[in-house]
């Protein structure tokens, strides 16, 4: 029998990036995870929910050692959704992807030592700061990538329907913002001409990005996810040059001048 | 090699296939050989502005198809012999055209005419798609109020990312037509004025063509306008915008307000 399709529309299939945390494990292995041991006690439930990827790039390993480091970390409630950096060979059924092609992100935060007492921390400022290196140096290698910052620069009007999408930093516009276009930024947006569609800025949840246009006749604007509507606007910056900034999660407008 | 124009504007009755015919009966008033292609498959209406609706026997879906020849689809106007009108289907709808029979036919077009000029379909969906796809030039209508001009934009955006020169990392050429302006009310803010829209738009201006009643009635009698009466206001604003198409350097005048003052401000083009 033929199977006949009825719905003639075809399969979405769609990009999307997430941030992994990812752990580089260095030899001999078991300190490696002794090291590991002593960081989820210190900070408890770190791995919970949160997408692992295992580099393996430093590692002169083979399938058999892999799996069992796989195995020894599931033990340890971090779950592997992918490995980087590892030979064809080295991975099989049963086994997490191979990824590629990930990009740095700013490292995670992880508590170095325990909680101390508010009292104790003025007397053992010394001793704790010698405690921190001490940790430090233990912690698994994760290579330091300093953020930077990016920016997209536009030389024509962004026009009706038109969508520019720029979560790593700030845009500039030399040009207009049509109604019923719109620019969303992770930073600041500069808008030289006018803007007559939708903005928002600090998407990612960057509450110092700042709107700036030559002539303000938004539809909406937003910061860090607070948005203003064009009726919510003082209509006396109606067609002024305009600055747009996030105070105690109130947007302030002033214009430029 | 001659040179496709697609005449377009997202909304729907601001003027397209009047302009279309207007501006393809002016340049073959100069001599030039002109084709009009009806993209408009299913809701074709070139034909009756052209007024050869009763001479259509095959059109451009029929030629796409593959189920009569180009020649035998062009139909040459009564009054100008150089004016050729390529119609579109009534019956089928605009899944009737493919990007590989359009093109086929497009290429077979420049090689016998100087200008192809299509009219599309109002909307951006395939119709309009495909007829703006492989054009060189376009020309965008717009109506001086606020629903025509967002939609002029929208296709602006379109033609800048959608045409093939566009995905061959050249430039469209992309012209503004302002039609059935009427100076009074533009004064009165009864509708938008000329630089209203061209600080929204940003494209060089073609041509302002004055809203009247010549238009209606030269579509009535089946003709375009500036076939219809030559020596009326429309005719005339669409005769210098032909000009302007082929090349010319000419000032762009309001029509009904005195020449030569207004030639002064608007005789710039937008960047």
């Amino acid at each position: 029998m033929t199977k006949v399709l009825t719905d003639a529309r075809s399969i979405r299939i769609k990009g999307r990036s997430f941030l992994a945390v990812v752990l580089s494990p260095d030899m001999p292995l078991d300190h490696w995870l002794a090291r590991l041991d002593d960081l989820a006690a210190r900070s408890a439930g770190f791995f919970l929910d949160r997408p692992v990827v295992l580099d393996v790039s430093d590692l002169q390993i083979d399938k058999v050692v892999l799996k069992e480091l796989l195995e020894q970390l599931a033990e340890r409630n971090v779950r592997i959704m992918g490995v980087e950096g590892a030979r064809p060979s080295m991975l099989g059924p049963g086994m997490p992807p191979a990824m590629k092609g990930g990009k740095a992100a700013s490292d995670f935060e992880v508590p170095e030592k325990p909680v101390v007492e508010p009292e104790a921390e003025a007397t053992e400022v010394e001793a704790s700061e010698a405690e921190v290196g001490d940790a430090r140096s233990n912690l698994p290698v994760v290579a330091e990538v300093r953020p930077v910052t990016q920016s997209l620069v536009i030389s024509e009007p962004v026009r009706s329907g038109q969508s520019v999408m720029f979560p790593e930093g700030d845009v500039t516009i030399v040009g207009s913002v049509s109604s019923g276009a719109e620019v969303i930024a992770g930073g600041s947006v500069h808008i030289y001409g006018a803007l007559r569609g939708r903005v928002m800025a600090g998407s990612l949840g960057n509450a110092s990005a700042r709107i700036f246009c030559r002539k303000l006749e938004a539809e909406l604007v937003a910061i860090d996810g607070i948005y203003k509507m064009a009726e919510d606007m003082d209509p006396e910056l109606r067609g002024q040059a305009v600055q747009l900034w996030l105070e105690n999660d109130v947007i302030m407008a002033e214009t430029l001048n | 090699m001659g040179k496709v124009i697609v005449v377009t504007s997202g909304k729907g009755g601001v003027g397209k296939t009047t302009s279309t015919a207007a501006l393809g009966a002016a340049l073959a008033q100069r001599g030039d050989k002109v084709v009009v292609v009806d993209f408009d498959v299913g809701l074709r209406n070139l034909d009756l502005v052209m007024g050869a609706e009763r001479r259509v026997v095959y059109d451009l879906v029929n030629v796409i198809q593959g189920d009569a020849k180009l020649p035998q689809a062009l139909i040459r106007d009564k009054r100008l012999e150089n004016l050729f009108l390529l119609p579109a289907s009534q019956t089928r709808d605009k899944d009737a055209l493919t990007a590989e029979g359009v093109e086929r036919v497009m290429g077979d077009l420049k090689k016998y005419f100087d200008w192809i000029i299509c009219d599309s379909p109002a909307g951006i969906e395939r119709g309009a798609t495909l007829a703006m796809r492989h054009a060189d030039m376009a020309v965008v209508v717009t109506n001086p109020e606020v629903s025509s001009v967002r939609d002029s934009d929208r296709i602006i955006g379109l033609l800048d990312s959608k045409t093939l020169k566009a995905e061959n990392g050249e430039r469209m050429e992309k012209h503004l037509l302002l039609t059935r302006y009427d100076v009074n009310r533009a004064e009165r803010g009864d509708m938008l004025k000329v630089d209203d829209v061209l600080e929204i738009l940003s494209i060089p201006l073609l041509g302002i063509i004055p809203e009247s009643m010549d238009v209606l009635r030269a579509s009535n009698i089946g003709a375009p306008v500036t076939l219809a009466d030559a020596k009326s206001l429309p005719a005339q604003a669409y005769f210098d915008a032909s000009r302007r198409l082929a090349g010319e350097a000419l000032p762009v005048t309001i029509p009904g307000e005195k020449r030569g003052i207004f030639g002064k401000f608007f005789g710039r083009k937008a960047a």
